[in-house]
């Protein structure tokens, strides 16, 4: 296992590389917004990879409350955190694509932005109570509220086909067309991006199993020191009857 | 020309955010690893 992480580094280092170069030298010009439409390639890949990460994020949680299982759990934190990375790209990405194309940063009330905001700001949310709460129930708080977070994910998605929006309609499934040579770059960058995740999901979860290591190591510490502390306190116990 | 900048401001934002989330990673790693060491020594 120790051994396939530097590998499969190699791998995704070589596979981004191969995506920019696309995405920057092989991918066409578009013929209305020229050389800018080019952040697709790290917009939508960002996407896609940050629903996916969301569904997984549903999939523990609705598991975590079903069986109580630790694993799933740390899978659920870990889909989530990095979910919150690839929807903050998305973000950040966004208002920069819309600035030359549509003229303003933010396009105020349009339902796929605000929806987008929103599922950011639930998921933001879902960490902040993971990391600051400490009671019992807080991984099961996190689950429930993970599952109402994930029906945020279809509306985000399926906005602009039901709704009048500012942002432009979905490059598959959408009913437009796509030059092959973009939709083949798209396809690479998204491939990338995937492995990219995976490789930090892989090393978050690593560090999810370390800090819990670390708590059960400091509950051990305290369970002794209070057993030392009893048997100290033993023989004056004893005189005093 | 003036759009060239926001494609490359798009790429570079990407990155940065990317390389901020595994430098914070990088942290907690080194963060715990020394409270674990810190606590198998007071052992």
């Amino acid at each position: 296992m120790k051994r396939l992480f530097p590998i499969l580094s190699v791998i995704t280092a070589a596979l981004l590389a191969y995506a920019l170069y696309q995405a920057l030298v092989v991918a066409p010009t578009d013929a209305l917004q020229g050389d800018v439409y080019r952040i697709i390639y790290y917009h939508v890949p960002s996407a896609w990879t940050a629903f996916l990460l969301f569904l997984i994020n549903f999939v523990a949680s609705v598991v975590y409350l079903i069986r109580r299982s630790p694993k799933a759990d740390i899978v659920a934190v870990v889909s989530a955190e990095v979910g919150v990375v690839f929807c903050t790209i998305v973000l950040v990405t966004g208002p920069i694509w819309a600035r030359p194309v549509w003229g303003i940063w933010w396009a105020p009330g349009d339902i796929r932005l605000t929806s987008t905001l929103v599922l950011w700001l639930i998921y933001v949310s879902y960490l902040v109570l993971r990391r600051f709460s400490s009671s019992a129930q807080t991984q099961m708080l996190a689950a429930a509220l993970a599952v109402f977070g994930a029906l945020d994910v279809p509306l985000v998605y399926f906005s602009i086909w039901f709704f009048r929006t500012q942002h432009p309609q979905p490059v598959i499934g959408g009913g437009g067309s796509m030059d092959p040579r973009m939709l083949h770059t798209l396809l690479i960058s998204w491939m990338a991006f995937l492995c990219f995740a995976f490789l930090i999901c892989w090393s978050r979860f690593r560090l999810e199993l370390l800090k819990r290591e670390v708590e059960q190591a400091h509950a051990m510490e305290s369970l002794v020191g209070a057993g030392a502390a009893a048997k100290a306190s033993m023989p004056l116990s004893r005189s005093s009857r | 020309m003036n759009a060239i900048k926001f494609l490359f401001a798009a790429y570079i934002a990407t990155w940065v955010i990317h390389a901020s989330y595994i430098g914070t990673l990088v942290l907690r790693f080194r963060r715990l690893r020394q409270e674990l060491q810190q606590l198998g020594k007071g052992k």
